[in-house]
């Protein structure tokens, strides 16, 4: 008998063999990898192109650009004052306005960029929380839509005391939310339906369910053939930070706090240990006993709750004067961008929150002064987000140095999904 | 709903001493969802069924064969629907029963007594135009059967695009500025295939140079498309209307001898040249997929890049050409939009068709025939609910367009059995 | 044809894969490449056929310089590489695969399949592999599967033929025929170069062979050269052949499994009716090819299997049906045979991997919260009681090499109180020095008292550790014999013979 040990099945290649990696980790070690520069950065390349954008469809960069060669210096002023004109005007819109007098005044714009950002952090929490656990959570619109139906007609409809009444619409619009996520991770773990598909889904059914519920439910306003529903009662509304002469509401708190917990949630529970076990290596979390099934259902509970906190800001936070089916005004897909742009992180879509409500609040004002389009936002965010997910191309534009070899594994696959049995 | 969770039951396995032995698993689903559908169908036709009579009509006044009109007693027909349903549920218990697999055509017949009574019921006292149904069902699928084509071919070769509904409105958008500029709407549908296809590689360059998640690329390009379209159309389209945003629509043609088959006719071949050039490109699609050394090639990238990779296939350029020739189909599909049917573009005006087709692929299995016919069924629901508003349909509309949403849902979550997508899909290949 | 790589450096950042190979294979010769796992054979390979590239080196056929692109490339020069994880679509049929990158297409472009299938059956025929070329590769046996690759690979008039790793997926039986195989393609004048870690298949059928240690060449050796001799070459040291283990003390069976049965999706059966036991204080090591029910048995006993009938019970207690959670809590350790994909998460550091199936309960969390201090002192400990060499305990686990990331799964494995230990290829892909070490780890779990299962398909690891031997066969028991049962007898009975039968042959 030959006594030598053999060892077992061969490994394919010299190097430590790295471990499979889930489909979404990939993406974020690329994020969190790539230092903070490389953010900075394509802030500043996603603003450049929008600078080129406003330039040329400027009017009187058009006109000198028909004159050229005759007086070039023209066609580059009027460049400048176009681009400089949108831009502070963004500026001065999000964050101070030199042109008012008192502080008090010129500060406004901060708070409204901070009422913004408002619901942009929840539901970019909701996201982030949903990418850390492996799942996409593109529902955002179906979960605010819900939560804007369950939270606004509690706070229409019922009669309630001062601040019980703000808190059972909270609670209400945060079930709605969780209800309309928890449905998604529940048709994932029970037929393992894919949540990009059935979020998608979801966002249009839960639309022409509000606009059913608006035109002829018990969302309608009595008397009136508007597809909109009747405004919060007062009792029920968020009050106001800095007094009636600001925006800014309770609901930033809210927002700070939902930040706090979501930070707590993912990295000092068990729960999110096992929620990050579950994003990492669903078949070894797993295997250790942790029930993929149950983390999906969780997690889209969770991750739809926060979204639904976003939806119910807005009816009894920002619009208290009744909803249409309008009322998630896009917030639910601005949260993936503020989600990717906060690396999946609590703190960082904070932060990603606050850009991104400076960016809506800034665009207002530049369309009111400048004339430019607020759709260059959608251009700048989605750049922004591209351009993140992408250092190398960063560094490439920028001919920054590459950091270190990458350690790019030679097998192609990556788990992702539970092997269904 | 109970019935989307399997029902399965291991039984005991028949004779543990002969040969590599398989157990049946009865899977009760099928029976399930048949039942609970003929259970709705006789609240709906018999319980809440309405009296009258019902009309159909098969012919349009300008038809050469004119056919009259099928008169249906609503009530009755209700009650023959439901019993019918109620026998193939019958039946396809005694088929689980057996350790049987319940055929597809047995699903199709039930899902068109179903459509017929539901038809019937809804119609009571008024009159279906069935050819206008058609007609607008298939106008309404166009732009999803393209998006679909063009998702089939970018998932089989390994790349999910969610981005088809940026494709189809940067389709839209350049078809109708090319097409108004030059006033050739062959001009714009040419303009809408390259705009598809630069669309197509921004998802390739992130998606297989930088390894970026697919998903992720496909939903920011989707922002990114209605940014720039609906940026330009403000900033360009709006003022200047007349130079830049009212294209030539295409005009119909009618078909010799084949638009005068009845039904088939008025619905196939009196359309426009992009419904011609669909017709063209299932049909190519398909026989290139499954009959071709590209199709084998695009197939073989998708399912497993490395062994592609080991018999001399270039993974990384296959899949950038055939991303980017999904993006030119799913550009036609746009075009469709300002030159087929509104005639001019629209802020946002795709609104959520590049989601169905995507929904259409998935129900399709990546096929492309299942797929248009994915895409056929849910340009049926909606129009169907365009017709029955106005002869003032008991449904509100707002069910019937969730009709397709919730068909997709169903499907996905396993109603149509578990389907398997390409295996590499939605996967980079990274190569040391 | 001749082929020579000249001074081939393949490097992976600032690792070294391969230092400067020379190798040279005749024309007709069957040339052994021996190696540990990770000395970098496959890497070697993988230039030769073009899917790497090297930094330096040359690669020669026939004394001509060769330049590489691709695989296209290779191919086209005559060389074929029958891969050790098969490169075939699972979704297509053989004719389909074959044809696949040279395709042959009638009018309108058209795919030839007719074509194609001619010359699968023209290759099958002429080696007796009775392939047949309509079938779906997924539906078809790994043995058949890896005909399959070589009649790919011929079908391009391959005239050097790389075999990587090919028998470790096969039977023994089937490894038999594999050599007659590669003869036979050898007296057809076909190059073969056959990439193994296993002594006796080099020494039954290489001509040459030449041994690779640490991505270097270390020697040449004549097949007559004996195991010993070839293991301290490829090993770089004296290998100490023999796992140190006492006779085995048995008590009373802990773990009693009746009729088990498991059935997947589609009906299909994958363990049939199985029954044994495993008593304390002994290693019972379930042998068998890959495949054939080992790995369903073992996630039936963790729970990770949904359609499982029969009895199981652990010390009197049922676990079957049980959720993995439960199993776990019962006092079942489990090593499951794929860490990468099973056992770790890669991202995740070492504390966090120790604590991976304990993150609901005492001492690791207190009413929710993790106890990170508490875990930061019990993964110190445990990386020093596991020898785990890494930079800290905050480094993931993907960083490590194959050897720490399994010592990380045993020292979380058995730091609990276990009432039954289940190790699945435990020391699959690691190098000589880990092995060791697993194995003292698993026969000192045995002396402690606790019942143990090994699953291997690696004979010699069945033979070093079982104190008995549980052979399956395609979801069967073929038989349950004693821990010195004579390899000749595993063999047989690993390729489904009745043991008696076995014995007296």
């Amino acid at each position: 008998m030959s006594a030598v040990q053999e060892p077992p099945a061969p490994g394919r290649t010299p190097t430590p063999e790295p471990v499979e990696e889930s489909r979404w980790h990939g993406i974020f070690r690329e994020i969190t990898t790539g230092n903070a520069i490389i953010s900075v950065l394509a802030v500043v390349i996603a603003l450049a192109v929008g600078a080129v954008m406003i330039a040329f469809t400027n009017e009187d960069v058009q006109e000198s650009a028909g004159y050229f060669f005759s007086r070039p210096t023209d066609l580059l002023s009027a460049v400048w004052q176009a681009v400089s004109g949108a831009y502070s005007a963004l500026f001065q819109g999000s964050i101070y306005n030199f042109r008012r007098d008192t502080f008090a005044d010129g500060i406004r714009p901060l708070t409204e960029t901070l009422t913004y950002a408002t619901p942009l952090i929840a539901a970019g929490l909701g996201v982030a929380l949903g990418f850390r656990v492996g799942l996409f959570n593109i529902g955002g619109r179906g979960q605010m839509l819900i939560a804007a139906t369950l939270g606004g007609w509690v706070a229409f409809a019922l009669e309630l005391p001062a601040g019980i009444h703000m808190v059972a619409a909270l609670v209400a619009g945060v079930a709605g939310g969780a209800l309309w996520g928890g449905l998604v991770g529940l048709l994932k773990a029970r037929t393992g339906a894919h949540e990009v598909i059935t979020t998608i889904m979801l966002n249009y059914i839960a639309f022409y369910l509000v606009s059913y519920l608006l035109r002829d439910g018990f969302l309608k306003t009595p008397g009136s053939n508007n597809p909109q529903s009747p405004a919060s009662k007062p009792n029920s509304v968020f009050f106001d930070l800095l007094g009636p002469g600001y925006n800014l509401h309770f609901g930033f708190i809210l927002v700070i706090a939902a930040t706090v917990f979501t930070w707590w949630l993912l990295g000092r529970s068990s729960l999110g240990f096992k929620f990050r076990a579950v994003g990492e290596n669903p078949n070894a979390a797993k295997v250790a006993g942790i029930s993929v099934q149950r983390m999906y259902v969780y997690a889209m509970l969770f991750s739809g709750g926060l979204v639904g906190l976003a939806g119910i800001n807005q009816v009894i936070g920002t619009t208290t004067s009744g909803f249409g089916a309008g009322i998630d005004s896009g917030i639910g897909f601005d949260a993936i961008t503020v989600a990717l742009l906060g690396r999946s992180k609590p703190w960082g879509v904070f932060a990603a929150g606050i850009l991104f409500g400076a960016f809506k609040a800034g665009s207002f004002s530049m369309q009111a002064a400048e004339g430019v389009p607020i759709d260059i936002v959608l251009v700048v965010q989605s750049l922004i987000v591209l351009f993140i997910a992408a250092p190398p191309l960063v560094r490439a534009i920028f001919r920054l140095p590459t950091p270190g070899a990458p350690r790019r594994k030679p097998v192609p696959n990556v788990t992702q999904e539970v092997v269904a049995k | 709903m109970s019935t989307i969770a399997p029902v399965n039951q291991p039984t005991q396995p028949h004779d543990p001493d002969n040969g590599p032995a398989t157990t049946v698993i009865k899977s009760w689903k099928a029976p399930i969802v048949l039942g609970v559908f003929t259970v709705l169908g006789f609240l709906l036709l018999v319980v809440f069924g309405r009296s009258g009579v019902s009309t159909m009509s098969l012919s349009t006044s300008s038809d050469l064969i004119q056919l009259p009109d099928v008169l249906l007693p609503t009530r009755e027909t209700g009650i023959v629907v439901t019993v019918l349903l109620a026998a193939i549920t019958g039946v396809s218990v005694w088929m689980v029963q057996s350790s049987r697999k319940v055929p597809i055509w047995l699903y199709s017949v039930f899902a068109f007594l179903l459509l017929l009574g539901f038809l019937a019921w809804a119609s009571a006292d008024e009159r279906i135009p069935v050819p206008g149904l058609l007609f607008g069902s298939l106008s309404l699928a166009v732009p999803l059967i393209f998006g679909a084509l063009g998702g089939v071919i970018s998932e089989r070769v390994g790349v999910v695009n969610v981005a088809i509904e940026g494709q189809l409105l940067a389709g839209a958008f350049t078809s109708a500025v090319v097409a108004s500029v030059t006033q050739q709407p062959l001009l714009g549908l040419l303009a809408a295939m390259i705009a598809g296809v630069l669309v197509s590689f921004v998802l390739a360059a992130f998606s297989i140079k930088y390894f970026v998640d697919q998903v992720i690329v496909g939903v920011v390009l989707n922002v990114l498309v209605t940014g720039l379209t609906g940026f330009l159309f403000s900033q360009l389209l709006a003022p200047n209307k007349a130079l830049l945003n009212q294209p030539p629509k295409f005009e119909r043609i009618n078909i010799p001898l084949l638009s005068e088959i009845p039904i088939v006719g008025p619905v196939f071949f009196r359309q426009t040249l992009i419904v011609y050039i669909m017709y063209i490109a299932v049909a190519a699609v398909y026989f290139g997929i499954f009959h071709t050394k590209w199709g084998l090639r695009l197939r073989a990238v998708g399912e497993h890049p490395q062994a592609a990779d080991t018999v001399g296939i270039n993974v990384t350029g296959t899949r950038f050409w055939n991303v980017s020739l999904a993006g030119a189909v799913a550009g036609l599909g746009g075009a469709y939009f300002t030159l087929g049917s509104v005639g001019a573009f629209g802020k946002e005006m795709t609104a959520g068709a590049g989601f169905i087709a995507l929904a259409a692929v998935i129900f399709g299995r990546w096929d492309p025939i299942r797929a248009t016919l994915a895409a056929l069924l849910f340009g049926f629901a909606s129009n169907l609910q365009n017709v029955l508003s106005i002869i003032g349909s008991p449904v509100p509309s707002e069910f019937m367009l969730m009709l397709p949403y919730l068909v997709t849902i169903f499907a996905v979550a396993g109603l149509v059995g578990t389907s398997r997508g390409p295996a590499a899909s939605g996967k980079p290949y990274i190569k040391s | 044809m001749k082929l020579e790589l000249r001074g081939i450096t393949k490097r992976f950042g600032a690792l070294v894969a391969n230092d400067d190979i020379n190798l040279t294979v005749e024309a007709g010769e069957i040339h052994a490449l021996l190696g540990e796992n990770g000395a970098g054979k496959s890497t070697l390979m993988n230039v030769l056929y073009g899917l790497y590239r090297a930094e330096e080196g040359e690669i020669l056929l026939d004394g001509v310089a060769q330049h590489f692109a691709g695989p296209g490339d290779a191919m086209a020069a005559g060389i074929g590489m029958v891969h050790q994880h098969f490169m075939l679509i699972p979704v297509f049929t053989v004719a389909e695969n074959v044809m696949l990158g040279h395709e042959e297409t009638t009018l309108g472009g058209r795919l030839d399949l007719a074509a194609a299938r001619v010359r699968v059956k023209e290759i099958s025929d002429r080696f007796g592999f009775h392939v047949d070329p309509d079938a779906l590769v997924e539906n078809l046996p790994v043995g058949v599967q890896q005909r399959v690759e070589i009649i790919k690979a011929l079908s391009r008039d391959a005239k050097v033929l790389v075999f990587d790793e090919p028998t470790a997926v096969l039977t023994p039986q089937e490894t038999d025929e594999l050599m007659v195989i590669m003869r036979q393609l050898k007296d057809a004048g076909t190059s073969i170069v056959f990439i193994t870690h296993k002594l006796r298949e080099v020494r039954e059928v290489a001509d040459r062979i030449t041994v690779i240690r640490l991505g270097k060449v270390v020697g040449e050796a004549s097949p007559t050269a004996d195991n010993e001799e070839l293991a301290t070459l490829m090993v770089g040291r004296a290998v100490d052949l023999t796992v140190d283990k006492a006779p085995a003390t048995p008590g009373a069976p802990a773990l009693v499994v009746s009729n088990l049965t498991v059935v997947d999706r589609t009906g299909q059966v994958l363990v049939n009716d199985v029954s044994f036991d495993v008593k304390v204080g002994e290693i019972l090591a379930i042998a068998g090819v890959q495949g054939n029910g080992q790995t369903e048995l073992t996630e039936a006993l963790m729970g990770l299997q949904p359609r499982v009938l029969g009895e199981i019970s652990l010390d009197g207690k049922s676990l079957r049906n049980r959720s993995v959670r439960q199993v776990l809590d019962a006092g079942v350790g489990f090593v499951p045979e794929d860490r990468t994909r099973d056992g770790l998460v890669g991202a995740f550091t070492i504390a966090e991997n120790l604590m991976l199936d304990r993150s609901n309960k005492l001492p690791f969390v207190k009413r929710f919260n993790l106890q990170l201090s508490y875990l930061a002192d019990f993964a110190r400990s445990k990386v020093r009681e596991f020898d785990v060499r890494s930079q800290g305990i905050e480094t993931p686990v993907g960083r490590l090499s194959g050897g720490n990331q399994q010592k990380v799964v045993l020292a979380r494995e058995l730091s609990r109180d276990l009432r039954l230990f289940i190790a699945a290829q435990p020391t699959r892909g690691l190098d000589v020095g880990s092995i060791e070490f697993v194995h003292e780890r698993i026969v000192a779990t045995r002396d402690a008292g606790t019942p143990v299962i090994v699953i291997s398909t690696e004979l010699d690891e069945v033979a070093a550790l079982a104190d008995r031997i549980m052979v399956m066969y395609r979801g069967r028991i073929v038989g349950i014999v004693p821990g010195d049962t004579p390899r000749s007898v595993l063999g047989l009975m690993m390729a489904g013979a009745n043991p008696q039968e076995g014995a007296a042959a």
